[in-house]
């Protein structure tokens, strides 16, 4: 039994299953309407995998006009919609419902053109994160926001997510890089938000739409800022006696006035596994470890490192090593980027999402440590130091009963905690359904209730992945 | 909290000294169907769609920095807090807002002191705007006062929250017409050790902004690219370049970049700081417009190879004076307020390259006649409208003031 409740299915449209899919199957070509139970079981979950359903059916346009055609349909109709990327959602973001149509946009993958002047990319929103970068990398650019899913999860998700990476401390995440998208309302109206220039003129709907998780449109095109690559990039690695020395260390280089282009921090749990893993000769013997990277020449690296070496060295670091070379470089990053792999190697996992003020870290991580504790549960934590985005892995066995519904109460007392010290429910993950029901703790029904009410603006029978995001009593629909 | 006295809101300014007031005042006038425009500093108070308000909302009952936590770069302040008391708080810890907000007295020769809901309500950024982000990119949490009368709260003191629907994106640049601020976080930034800026002096505005996407394209971090065509700046045209970071950062990128544009003429470094950032501010400021003040002023925002050209369109028929920043992408452009302003001829100049334009000055008797701000597609304006009435349903903030309607 897994704990976070789904709407009732309308049996209504259930019962209406095969007009409606006779309805779509007259606006798309044949194979771009799934209708067997057997293809249907691939969209039935996302990466929050504890939790599925099945959907009506699933539909894969390939053009905005095909998006639209469908979402006209199902607005006349009254079917639920559930916007679909790649499906790497961890909150449930991409879970449909029994009474729903996925419309997922992965076919609708092409680069639509790229701009190298101007800095800029249009994709059709199917695409990945990963091949954007791709795309341009052949003239040293780059597309900046980097998700550690970005060979898999589509800039459509990232839109929808405001997704981030381990280099958003600098780059920032997906609202800091997108300049305008093409939207196609639920009535099947298609609008342009923003263009290839900044600032667009009246209201900031691309910011609206930035992290509104797939309720107010569905994104089939997006215009992206690309950036050139750095003339080169090397990690430090740096271990403590304490969570509160490197705590204290990250505070003193940002107040040196560097800003790396990575800051990544992990406690001792974190580190065995990852370094039992990929071997990247991490220290074992240490309570937290730095990963801080800086960009630029070969010289400008060299005296960045030194001024971060020095700084770290006045809070007797147990370890300190500068990387000496490439593959040095790529062994400290593997460690790092497969540490969700590597735990899902000894155990089953909830990866959570908070935020937190920096300075509440030592105070977070003890917590947190309690926290699980008091369910009998293990926990690795895995830190974007820079940002204060915490992603705590409570540890658990799929395999004993409870135990998964233990890890889901210490994961929600984790982020309630994050919400008390000053910061929030989630940073790059969204709310989904996961964190839902706990939307109460970072707002109050005032805050909902406007939220709600400008949702309300794009999607007045509330169609679009109703499901998400607000709690599912007390909505304030008109 | 404090509830008005019938009174109070009859007066011809409001001044709350609290939040609770503010939201007791705006609860009575909605109720009254009273009209309300909102007014910090005033700085800015000359731009847009001029407001028939019954009262005025001023926020200096709301003053003071709340938070200040420079090893996590955010600060908050009350919405009524003059900029300068931020900007000089941040400065005594080397930090500063990282999109260089202009001086809009200059330009808009007002008075008063630019507040922070101001600040936020415009989302006016300055040079540094192409590589650190704008206003309301720096903007990661807000309270405002609805139109019902209600504190609503998004965003937090952290830089990474998906937390719900970014109300903080839609309050950045409504001119206040979705409620008053009362209080603003903004993400901050180190300032730099050093900064550097390197001139070229003649070209003409093609290849000017041609050189200025050189040095955009190139991985040395330009932190301000504008191009000021002859007779503004100087004698000569100025295409100018400004690289900001530790000394030997600086020094090395000055040298690579040097380098690299050889081919537009040889680059100067300008040695005397104090110039270099004058210079800049000037920029920021768009202090070679500021006169004859009777001039109307656009701000046009395009992709930036498009701005000599949408420029030398107007040029061609009006007497236009007016320079680049953001690589080129950001024009302002100043001509004689006389008939629509050349608004339609910058906006038919500017349909085949995308971007927007806002008349940035004007006497009110042709800002009240034009559009000030970017007429919106159909679709784009009723979701505009909707969104008023979700945030403002008596429509009782800055009625009209950038567009008709909301
Ligand atoms: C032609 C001209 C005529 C002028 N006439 C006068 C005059 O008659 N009297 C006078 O006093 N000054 C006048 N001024 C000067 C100028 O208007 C004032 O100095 C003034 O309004 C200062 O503030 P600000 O920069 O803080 O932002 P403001 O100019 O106060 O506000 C800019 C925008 O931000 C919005 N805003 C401000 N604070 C908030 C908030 N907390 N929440 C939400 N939105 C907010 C406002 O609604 C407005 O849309 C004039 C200027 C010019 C150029
Ligand atoms: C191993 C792993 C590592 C991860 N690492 C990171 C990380 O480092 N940083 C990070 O931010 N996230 C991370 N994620 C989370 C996830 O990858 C992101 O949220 C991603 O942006 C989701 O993209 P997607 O294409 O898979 O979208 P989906 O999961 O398919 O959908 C996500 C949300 O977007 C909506 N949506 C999808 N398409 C559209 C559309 N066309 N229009 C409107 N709404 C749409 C959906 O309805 C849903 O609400 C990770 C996930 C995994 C599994």
């Amino acid at each position: 039994m897994t704990t976070i409740a789904f709407p009732e299915p309308d049996s209504a449209v259930l019962g209406r299953r095969e007009a409606i899919i006779a309805g779509l199957a007259r606006l798309l070509p044949a194979d771009a309407v799934i209708t067997s139970e057997d293809e249907r079981r691939a969209f039935e979950t996302d990466a929050l995998t504890a939790y599925r359903r099945m959907p009506l059916a699933v539909v894969l346009p390939s053009t905005t006009e095909e998006v639209a055609a469908v979402l006209r349909f199902c607005h006349a109709e009254g079917v639920r919609v559930v916007p679909r990327g790649a499906g790497t959602s961890l909150s449930g973001g991409a879970i449909p419902q029994e009474d729903a149509v996925v419309l997922g946009v992965a076919k609708m993958n092409r680069v639509l053109d790229i701009d190298f002047v101007n800095r800029t990319a249009r994709v059709q929103a199917g695409i990945t994160n990963l091949a954007i970068s791709q795309a341009v990398a052949h003239e040293g650019f780059f597309y900046a926001p980097d998700p550690s899913s970005q060979l898999a999860c589509t800039i459509a998700g990232n839109i929808a997510m405001n997704s981030g990476g381990a280099h958003c401390l600098k780059y920032g995440v997906t609202t800091n890089n997108l300049l305008g998208v093409t939207m196609v309302l639920l009535d099947g109206t298609v609008v342009e938000i923003g263009g290839a220039h900044l600032d667009a003129p009246g209201y900031d709907l691309l910011g609206l739409v930035c992290g509104s998780e797939g309720q107010l449109g569905v994104i089939t095109e997006a215009t992206v800022r690309i950036l050139r690559q750095a003339e080169g990039a090397r990690p430090a690695l740096m271990g403590f006696d304490s969570v509160e020395t490197a705590g204290a260390c990250v505070a003193a280089i940002i107040g040196a006035g560097i800003i790396p282009v990575a800051l990544e921090f992990m406690d001792r749990p974190a580190i065995k596994v990852c370094e039992a893993f990929a071997h990247a000769g991490y220290p074992l013997d240490v309570e937290a470890l730095l990963i801080v990277e800086v960009e630029g020449s070969e010289a400008e690296i060299e005296d960045a490192l030194k001024r971060i070496v020095a700084i770290a060295e006045r809070f007797s670091p147990k370890a300190l090593r500068v990387s000496r070379s490439e593959a040095e470089s790529a062994a400290i990053w593997k460690g790092r980027k497969s540490a969700f792999g590597a735990m899902g190697r000894i155990a089953d996992y909830l990866c959570m999402d908070g935020t937190i003020p920096t300075g509440q870290l030592p105070y977070v991580l003890k917590r947190i440590s309690e926290i699980c504790n008091g369910y009998g549960l293990g926990v690795a934590n895995i830190f974007h130091a820079g940002d204060g985005n915490l992603h705590p892995l409570v540890l658990y066995d799929i395999n004993k009963p409870g135990e998964l519904e233990k890890a889901e109460a210490a994961g929600a007392d984790i982020l309630k905690l994050c919400v008390e010290v000053g910061g929030c429910l989630t940073g790059e993950h969204g709310v989904g359904i996961e964190k839902r029901d706990l939307m109460r703790h970072q707002y109050s029904d005032i805050d909902l209730a406007q939220q709600m009410r400008i949702r309300g603006v794009f999607d007045p029978a509330w169609l679009l992945n109703p499901a998400k995001v607000f709690p599912l009593d007390g909505r304030v629909v008109q | 909290m404090t509830l008005p006295k019938s009174a109070t809101i009859s007066e011809p300014v409001l001044t709350p000294e609290s939040e609770e007031e503010a939201a007791a005042l705006v609860a009575a006038c909605a109720a009254a169907s009273r009209p309300l425009a909102i007014r910090g500093g005033g700085t800015k108070a000359a731009v847009g769609r001029p407001v028939n308000a019954e009262a005025t909302l001023s926020t200096r009952g709301l003053t003071g920095i709340t938070l200040y936590e420079p090893a996590e770069l955010v600060i908050a302040a009350r919405a009524g807090t003059p900029l300068a008391e931020v900007e000089r708080t941040l400065a005594e810890r080397g930090q500063m807002l990282p999109f260089e907000p202009a001086d809009a007295r200059v330009l808009l020769g007002s008075e008063g002191e630019a507040t922070v809901g101001g600040l936020a309500a415009t989302n006016l950024s300055g040079p540094r705007r192409i590589m650190a982000g704008a206003c309301r990119d720096a903007m990661i949490g807000v309270r405002f006062v609805n139109g019902r009368g209600e504190v609503v709260k998004s965003g937090g003191r952290v830089m990474k929250n998906v937390t719900g629907l970014d109300l903080v994106k839609l309050a950045a640049g409504a001119w206040g017409t979705l409620g008053l601020l009362t209080e603003v976080t903004f993400k901050v930034q180190p300032k730099a050790e050093r900064s550097a800026t390197l001139v070229i002096e003649g070209l003409d505005d093609v290849r000017g902004v041609e050189a200025l996407n050189a040095a955009l394209c190139s991985p040395f971090e330009i932190t301000g690219a504008a191009h000021l065509p002859a007779g503004l700046g100087g004698e000569r045209a100025l295409t100018l370049l400004r690289i900001e970071g530790f000394s030997p950062s600086a020094d090395y990128r000055v040298g690579e970049l040097r380098h690299l544009l050889a081919p537009y003429g040889p680059a100067e470094r300008i040695v005397d700081a104090g110039e270099a950032r004058r210079l800049w501010q000037d920029v920021r400021d768009v202090r070679f417009l500021a006169e004859p003040q009777a001039h109307a002023v656009w701000r046009i925002s395009t992709v930036p190879t498009a701005g000599p050209r949408v420029a030398a369109a107007i040029a061609a028929h009006a007497d236009a004076r007016f320079f680049y920043d953001w690589g080129g992408g950001l024009v302002w452009l100043a001509v004689p307020a006389e008939g629509d302003c050349c608004a339609e001829a910058i906006r038919k100049a500017l349909a085949p390259h995308g971007g927007h334009t806002t008349l940035w000055r004007a006497p009110a008797d042709i800002r009240a006649a034009l559009q000030p701000f970017q007429p919106l597609a159909a679709p784009l304006m009723r979701l505009s409208e909707g969104i008023k009435r979700a945030v403002d349903p008596a429509g009782i903030f800055e009625p009209g003031r950038m567009y008709a309607g909301i």
